[in-house]
């Protein structure tokens, strides 16, 4: 191959190590209107009066929207395919305020201070209401979240909002009570995830300005430009037709900017005003008003019989969605879809689950979303159970783990938001994975523990994992690629760079495809006027789907060179060869250079433009699949972690960039540790965010992470573009499972909760001091 | 008011307010390159050189680097063509937000040190957060640079 699975940089990296613009802020006009938004400062309250009288009445106030000048029109800020699975419960602006943070009105003015006096001048009279703060007391509280008219679901998910219900659902297949009697071993435990904040150090940031065809114009980092315009078509009543949506270089998302926040605002004040307008998230407001992570309360029983064989799971999961329900269903969905199939042996496996509202920060879509509390939850409990039948959890897991060339009943039954797709694994290296990460971490030597000294004891804990590769049936990517005169491509893509390395890989698919070098074919990725549909990134899509999109048009237009080759070189396109420099008849050695052939059929004889657009819709999700090993150190005193090394095997298909893959996988890996041990969206009892800056909430910093060791799987999944799976989402996976069980190998203490804190472990050792005291 | 600021090799007037901190001032005048990640000083996104020193440009009023050199990426070009061109060998790239000012602080940390421990190159480096690489790309990459002795 020539331009897929061989080392290429990033088509982007240098220009953007040189500083150059690109990001969305960088983009805004200068004479922008500023805006500001008022925040709720109460968990739940009601507008009984807002007067903004005063605040208009300062000079270089431009406009200020409350609730009564915004159309009322329930919708879904998630930043989905239509119709969403998310309830549509949220105003662009409300009545009701629903956590501290909530949008109560906004202010555009010709400057921020200025913003910031006006804001001061808005008087609101609230009604404030009690607040569920807690999750496990949601549900059937007398005190309801929505109970406005109005708000309603694209079709069945358990929607019950007088329940603060936002979402339910129950599966099960086999009879999982009675299976679970018959076992020699059941186990069952509960297990906690908090939630987690993206972080991505780009904060979410838009600009709008009106052009001279009179069209709203966005540039919005964002992930899902095509769901941002028809979202703000829907909500505000702009015709679909007049917004153009635009995004830059983004700087982050991990999902936190799949959804619509500042859009909605520069949209309405861009489109009222005529003038052009940006707002940009203080790193406050990315923490306390834009979304993090589900918190989960998820229970297991798992049983077995005394050879090892797992017969029966159970998982119950209550998912906190906070005030607004974006991603309730489809989060909590993969937390049974994208983590039980693991073991697809057992005679019957059930779950089921509620996701409730309270007066938390919304969560929505981040990296990983609901495999990751998932993931804990299993990957805990397989190690627990293997403990109680006296077996290796390792061999546990090679008897009863996924296998290439099977299936689970669960994939049928379980999509996120529909029904799901059957499919057996074509590709699955997971025992490899396994194998090779024991290898490579020195399990046969570490486990479970090893090196102990008088303070400190080293230990070595494992999980395994998978993911999808889009959604089938749902999410669709699209290219269209087009010769040039000089003979390079142009590649449009719908497909949403991130900084995944998105542009670079369709780059080179192309380029391989192409039979040309990755310099000869320019990429320019998600606009809504110049580049086909693509859902965005998200729910690891991109590599499939928008990767299968770009590799059709690439065939199509192939075929269609070769075509006019054949004309111009007068025989048939099966005498065509073509090698990426010259198109041969090779009845008679008649030659044309890709160059001149290009020059030719742009300007001479029979002129026309080759282009070619493909689009591609998944009838499958090849899962990619990983093992993940930790080796730590716990301090016996203090309890402190240090991570020494993580190893990650994984199968995610061909690696269409090596090392770019190998990127996401160590992102990832970090963001998992953050979670497995430091990171915590924590609130005070009367519902304010602690964590609201950098300062209080911590991301791994480089002190933290010692060494990352990454492989993969020699793998080619038929159905991917050059054998590729995707591989954005599947390292985040491993990595609190896989410390739990490191800390109980370590020093025979379990923790059931994340973030994993010498706190928690120093209490769980007192109350094991207790209890053996007692005894 | 108005300061002189020698930046990126050649003299400038800025007009500031005294209240103003540098990241804004320069973001005014299209030094895009130097960014807003935080409101804490926690972050190391909008990094600038001030006389050669790395310093967080979001805690630095305006007017106290008058008459000093500042320098933003745009002025070691060539040694940012260097680092850029091993983060493309270690895959080290992703989002890019955090590259221009991580660039100019291992320049810096170049100009100041020899022979760091990896441990040193790390505390060296602390401020500047990543959330997309995982660490370990990037600092194969600072490594290889450090030891170019070109
Ligand atoms: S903006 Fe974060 S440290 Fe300056
Ligand atoms: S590359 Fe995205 S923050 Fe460093």
């Amino acid at each position: 191959m020539k331009a897929v699975n061989v080392l290429t940089p990033s088509i982007d990296g240098k220009g953007l190590m040189m500083g150059k613009k690109g990001y969305t802020d960088d983009l805004a006009e200068k004479d922008s209107l500023i805006i500001k938004v008022l925040r709720s400062p109460y968990p739940f309250a009601r507008i009984k009066k807002i007067d903004v009288f005063k605040a208009l009445e300062l000079v270089g106030v431009e406009t200020i929207i409350t609730h009564h000048d915004v159309p009322r029109v329930p919708f879904t800020r998630a930043g989905q395919g239509y119709p969403e699975p998310s309830p549509h419960d949220k105003f662009v602006l409300d009545e009701y305020v629903r956590y501290i943070g909530d949008e109560v009105c906004v202010v555009a003015a010709i400057s921020e201070a200025i913003c910031d006096e006006a804001i001061k001048l808005i008087e609101v009279e609230y009604e404030v209401l009690k607040p569920i703060l807690d999750f496990e007391e949601a549900l059937d509280n007398p005190n309801i979240i929505h109970p406005e008219a109005k708000i309603h679901e694209m079709f069945p998910i358990g929607f019950a909002p007088k329940r603060n219900l936002a979402a339910s659902y129950k599966m099960e297949v086999g009879d999982v009570e009675s299976t679970l009697k018959k076992a020699d071993v059941v186990v069952k435990d509960t297990f906690y995830t908090q939630a987690q904040a993206h972080t991505m150090l780009e904060p979410h940031t838009v600009n709008a300005r009106i052009d001279y065809q009179n069209r709203l114009i966005i540039y919005s980092s964002t992930q899902t430009p095509f769901h941002v315009r028809r979202i703000i078509s829907q909500a505000l009543g702009i015709p679909l037709a007049e917004i153009r949506v635009i995004k830059p270089r983004v700087g982050g998302g991990f999902g936190g900017k799949q959804a619509i926040h500042g859009e909605m605002f520069c949209a309405l004040v861009t489109y009222r005003t005529g003038k052009p307008s940006k707002i940009v998230f203080s790193r406050t407001e990315v923490f306390e008003a834009t979304y993090s992570r589900h918190p989960m309360k998820i229970e297991m029983a798992i049983g077995a019989m005394n050879d090892g064989r797992i017969t029966a799971i159970d998982c119950h999961v209550l998912s906190d969605t906070g005030a607004y329900g974006e991603h309730a269903l489809t989060v909590f969905m993969v937390t049974g879809s994208k983590v039980l199939p693991l073991y697809n042996k057992v005679d019957a496996v059930r779950f089921s689950g509620e996701v409730v509202y309270t007066n938390h920060t919304p969560a929505g879509a981040f990296r990983g979303y609901g495999a990751i509390q998932g993931n804990f939850a299993l990957e805990s409990i397989i190690d627990i159970l293997a403990r109680k039948l006296k077996f290796d959890p390792i061999k546990l897991r090679e008897l009863n783990m996924m296998k290439e060339k099977e299936t689970s009943p669960i994939f049928a039954i379980m999509g996120e938001g529909t029904e799901g797709t059957a499919m057996t694994m074509d590709t699955c290296k997971l025992d490899f994975c396994v194998k090779r990460g024991k290898e490579l971490i020195g399990w046969e030597r570490k486990y479970p523990r090893y090196d102990e000294t008088p303070t400190s004891i080293k230990a070595v804990g494992m999980a395994i994992a998978m993911q999808g590769s889009g959604i089938p049936y749902i999410d669709m990517g699209a290219a269209t690629i087009k010769l040039n005169d000089g003979g390079f491509f142009n590649l449009l893509v719908g497909a949403t760079e991130i900084g995944q390395g998105s542009d670079t890989i369709l780059t080179q698919i192309a380029a391989e495809e192409l039979e040309v070098t990755v310099d000869k074919v320019i990429v320019y990725s998600s606009d809504t006027d110049l580049t086909p549909f693509d859902v965005g990134a998200y729910a690891s899509s991109t590599t499939f789907v928008s990767g299968n999109a770009v590799l059709d048009a690439a065939r199509k237009l192939k075929q269609k060179m070769v075509q006019e080759a054949a004309r111009i070189l007068e025989c048939t396109s099966k005498d065509i060869l073509y090698d990426g420099e010259n198109f041969t008849n090779t009845t008679n050695n008649k030659l044309i250079s890709l160059v001149d052939f290009a020059n030719e059929i742009t300007y001479s004889r029979e002129q026309k433009q080759l282009s070619e657009t493909g689009s591609y819709v998944g009838h499958k999700s090849p899962p990619p699949f990983m093992a993940g090993f930790v080796d730590l150190e716990i301090d016996k005193e203090t309890f402190n972690i240090k991570i020494l090394d993580y190893v990650s095997v994984v199968d995610c298909g061909t690696t269409i960039n090596p090392k770019l893959a190998q990127g996401q996988v160590e992102g990832a890996i970090v963001q998992g540790l953050g979670m497995a041990l430091w990171e915590e969206v924590k609130y005070s009892s009367s519902g304010k965010l602690i964590s609201n800056s950098l300062l209080n909430y911590q991301i791994p910093t480089r002190l933290d992470i010692n060494n990352l060791t990454t492989e993969f799987a020699e793998s080619y999944e038929e159905s991917g573009p050059f054998g590729a799976k995707s591989v954005g989402e599947v390292g985040i996976d491993t990595p609190p499972a896989a410390v739990a069980n490191a800390v109980f190998n370590a020093i025979g203490i379990r923790i059931t909760s994340l973030p994993i804190t010498p706190e928690k472990i120093f209490r769980a050792s007192q109350e094991r001091k207790n209890t053996h005291e007692q005894e | 008011m108005k300061i002189k600021v020698y930046i990126n090799d050649q003299w400038r007037t800025f007009d500031v307010e005294p209240s103003e901190y540098l990241l804004d001032t320069l973001r005014r005048y299209d030094y895009l390159s130097v960014r807003r990640g935080c409101d804490t000083t926690s972050c190391g996104v909008c990094t600038v050189l001030l006389d050669g020193k790395p310093v967080p440009s979001c805690s630095v009023l305006a007017v106290s680097v008058d008459n000093k050199a500042v320098t933003t990426v745009e002025g070691i070009k060539k040694e940012a063509e260097k680092i850029s061109h091993y983060f493309g060998l270690e895959g080290a790239d992703q989002c890019g937000f955090c590259n221009p000012a991580l660039a100019l602080t291992v320049y810096a940390m170049k100009q100041e040190f020899d022979n760091l421990s990896d441990h040193e190159i790390r505390e060296y480096l602390i401020g500047n957060l990543c959330r997309c690489s995982g660490y370990i790309a990037q600092e194969k990459a600072v490594r290889k640079y450090l030891e170019d002795k070109s």
